[in-house]
């Protein structure tokens, strides 16, 4: 067949994900432990596994954790202030749609919004570099998103933006954040599904120290559901052997380099930086930030962001039962949490994993609380 | 429900009128109250149905009103024109009065509007009512100052008369569900011009008055046609949501055998929205007895408005209330979205 | 991050793609795809920026190796080792 688009077709073939679903139940009895723990961290891994229905046919004894791939669940509350207090003060703010109801300390830009603050939902960064161009005030564009978001910004940046665009930058970067899980006492994580897009601009090489510290294989899956079901496939016949190593099991878009010029592209233009992740403490190199040659258009530079008039209210007592850092680190699932469905629900959420559309409370929540209805 | 949700100074929310599991808890704590069903087997307020149903003599006097303030006003296969004609005479349709008496029109205008775009306005509002072989008997015309509306808003209300009412809520386990055609269309098309996604290609709404449709289905399947509904804002998840909870049955729907066409299933994929959850304008849902479903598929595919029917799920005993999903790879909760519908990067 | 959509391109103005997804088309940045496209090729899309260029081998090759994958035999060790060197192999040429 000629058309990719007639194969990824072929990618969601259920005859074929049903017998890849028998070799897992096979590999799985193989390994012998009840239950073998891995875990992904990309919230478009958790979306697919939840909107296929994946999790009805994956083997019991196989526990698939999301672990903290939710860009706009971990953008801390100082981030998201920091867009809030811009609106507040009357800057017109262009956000991702995700990034839209995130609760800072204490209002999300939502609440700005409907209090009067001038807010665009864009599908893409040169969406709102062209609204700018348009525009005789500033707009300021809230950068959320990991590092194949990232390269999007860097690349409109490098391209000559309009004079009145600037970036405040939330991004992050993935990485780091596995050494922080694998590096966890508690965690019984044995292997990583690794993000098939990030890798597209990172390359897998990038792994291959981490599976050499921690002893831990890392396969690289893209999304559909085939992608998913073999590329866990693939991970589990790594444990098995008990080999660290790392698969690339999308190469049709991931090589071991990755795409050098958008890694040029991404590093001109930013830079890690350590910080918290919300739920996750401090995660060095986790973040990105403007280089300091692009402080022209680095938001945090242009504006003076008064954060002060925010800290008047004190967060909710229910902030203290949320266990979204335990749920982001693969610790505990959403049903461990006595908040979950009940005072924390998407309309009025508690935690980061509740706001996002790819936070695991919120994804949960919107499959009914029960991705495998196997269970009741 | 925990008392957190109506906090000091509660202000009404877009996603209050989304449609939603927020929109109808509005309507029931402002609206409805503790208003009490009519006792002659009527429809009322509180019934939340497509429209209200009072007896007169041997047959049921239909009404129903709506509100459109859809932007941008003028969308690829309609406007809201075509769209406060449709909407309304769908509701009625809904209820299994297919006959429409007359209808309403009251318009509120921005200072400004332009004349030539209210003049297509009313062209496809005379059109519309043609098809659906009603006519707009009595209106109203009101103009607020620049900035007060945001361009045109439309209310329309119409009356019809049937020997048989269909509720919402008539489902029993066994039963079939049909629906007349693919699902998402409008949704996506109004997103993508909303929010200037800059897609292109064949994304057109289905806006379109049914009542000629579903006269030929309840012809078909007469007492067999036991529910139905049509999936406007919230898409189809969110009307399976309410039949199956208003009827106290669980509802099974195969994903796969769902019409989509290919350009929405592109544009949801690209957007991060599912079709299963956007509107739809020129589409409905019927809930029918196993006995009668081969003949009323087939009196819809016979009309061109129905040429892409499907029978997409059953209802079941198991989870009274909700409407499980088989995706084809397995089988999954549907829930209906929450708020507004935005288009995600991740 | 990840909702990554293919789609094929059609036509390129600069550094700008028109591309079609099953029928609707969107026009797609090429600034950061790392080899050079033309129409009829097949690239990722995500946030309207090409992030590669999918090659029709791959997709072939990616289908034959879930094929290989599925066929759980005696010779189980053999056939993993194959498989591994397989995909280093492919993932290191993408032309």
């Amino acid at each position: 067949m000629s058309d990719s688009g007639g194969n990824r077709l072929q990618f969601r073939d259920p005859a074929r994900a049903a017998a890849m679903a028998a070799r897992l139940e096979l590999l799985v009895r193989e390994i012998g432990r009840d239950p073998v723990s891995v875990m992904h961290v990309c919230g478009s891994h958790e979306q697919a596994i939840a909107r296929f229905g994946l999790r009805a046919i994956l083997p019991r004894a196989l526990e698939v954790i999301m672990g903290p791939g939710c860009p706009v669940c971990v953008t801390d509350m100082p981030e998201v202030d920091e867009a809030v207090a811009l609106a507040e003060d009357g800057v017109r703010i262009a956000t991702y749609g995700d990034m839209l109801r995130v609760p800072g300390t204490a209002r999300s830009l939502a609440d700005a919004q409907a209090a009067g603050a001038k807010i665009d939902v864009v599908y893409s960064v040169a969406q709102a570099a062209q609204l700018a161009a348009g525009l005789d005030e500033e707009l300021v564009f809230f950068a959320s998103g990991f590092e194949t978001t990232a390269v999007a910004t860097a690349a409109l940046l490098l391209n000559a933006p309009p004079a009145n665009f600037s970036v405040l930058s939330a991004h992050k970067y993935i990485p780091p954040v596995m050494e922080i899980v694998a590096e966890m006492p508690q965690t019984r994580v044995e292997g990583f599904l690794a993000a098939g897009h990030a890798a597209t601009i990172t390359g897998c090489a990038i792994f291959e120290r981490f599976v050499e510290r921690h002893g831990i294989p890392v396969v690289v899956a893209g999304f559909e559901p085939l992608d998913i079901l073999a590329g866990l496939a693939k991970l589990l016949e790594l444990i098995r052997g008990r080999r660290a190593e790392v698969a690339n099991m999308y190469p049709r878009c991931v090589t071991r380099e990755g795409n050098r010029r958008a890694q040029e592209a991404l590093w001109k233009v930013f830079r890690p930086v350590g910080g918290r992740w919300r739920g996750i403490a401090h995660v060095p190199n986790g973040n990105l930030r403007l280089r300091e040659e692009w402080s022209q258009v680095d938001a945090r530079r242009r504006f003076k962001i008064d954060l002060s008039r925010l800290w008047d209210y004190a967060p909710p007592s229910l902030a203290q039962s949320c266990i979204c850092g335990d749920i982001m680190a693969g610790i505990a699932s959403p049903s461990a949490c006595r908040l979950f469905g009940k005072e924390c629900v998407p309309d009025n959420p508690v935690g980061a994993c509740m706001v996002s559309n790819e936070g695991t409370c919120r994804i949960w929540h919107q499959y009914g609380g029960q991705l495998d209805l196997r269970q009741s | 429900m925990s008392a957190l949700r109506i906090a000091p100074g509660a202000k009404v929310m877009l996603k209050h009128g989304a449609g939603g599991r927020a929109m109808r808890e509005l309507i029931q704590q402002v609206f409805i109250g503790d208003a009490k069903a009519p006792t002659d087997g009527g429809i009322g307020l509180a019934a939340m149905d497509d429209g209200a149903a009072l007896r007169v003599g041997d047959r049921w006097l239909v009404m129903t009103t709506d509100s459109y303030v859809v932007k941008p006003p003028f969308f690829p296969g309609g406007d809201i024109g075509r769209l406060a004609v449709s909407g309304t005479v769908n509701d009625l349709s809904m209820m299994g009065a297919t006959e429409i008496a007359a209808l309403t029109c009251a318009v509120i205008l921005e200072e400004g509007f332009p004349r030539a775009d209210l003049e297509r306005i009313k062209a496809s509002i005379s059109a519309a009512c043609a098809e659906a072989g009603t006519a707009i008997v009595t209106g109203d015309t009101k103009v607020m100052g620049r900035g007060e509306i945001d361009g045109i808003a439309l209310n329309t209300a119409g009356v019809a008369f049937t020997r048989r009412l269909v509720p919402d809520c008539g489902l029993s386990p066994g039963d079939q569900i049909i629906v007349t055609g693919t699902v998402g269309d409008h949704g996506l098309a109004v997103m993508t011009r909303r929010h200037s996604l800059e897609l292109e290609g064949p994304l057109v709404s289905d806006v379109a008055p049914l009542n000629g449709l579903i006269r030929r289905a309840l012809e078909a399947g007469d007492e067999g046609v036991v529910a139905m509904k049509d999936p406007t804002r919230g898409g189809l998840a969110s009307t399976l949501h309410e039949m199956a909870q208003k009827s106290r049955v669980g509802i099974l729907l195969e994903g796969r055998r769902v019409p989509v066409s290919a350009s929405v299933q592109a544009a949801g994929e690209l957007l991060g929205i599912d079709p299963l959850h956007a509107a739809n304008e020129g589409k409905a849902v019927l809930g029918v007895n196993p006995g009668v479903a081969a003949s009323v598929l087939a009196a819809l595919r016979s009309h061109p408005l129905g040429a892409q029917a499907e029978i997409v799920g059953s209802c079941v005993a198991q989870r009274p209330g909700f409407v499980m999903l088989d995706t084809g790879f397995g089988l999954r909760l549907l829930v209906e979205p929450e708020g507004e519908l935005l288009p995600r990067i991740c | 991050m990840c909702l990554g959509v293919p789609g094929k391109v059609m036509s390129i103005d600069g550094l700008v793609a028109t591309v079609d997804f099953f029928g609707v088309r969107r026009t797609v940045r090429l600034d950061i795809v790392d080899e050079p496209v033309k129409p009829g090729d097949y690239v990722m899309n995500h946030v309207g920026f090409a992030i590669c260029r999918i090659p029709q081998s791959e997709v072939e090759e990616t289908l034959a190796l879930y094929q290989r994958l599925l066929a759980a035999a005696s010779s189980e060790d053999l056939l993993a080792a194959d498989v591994r060197s397989e995909i280093v192999a492919t993932g290191n040429d993408k032309t």
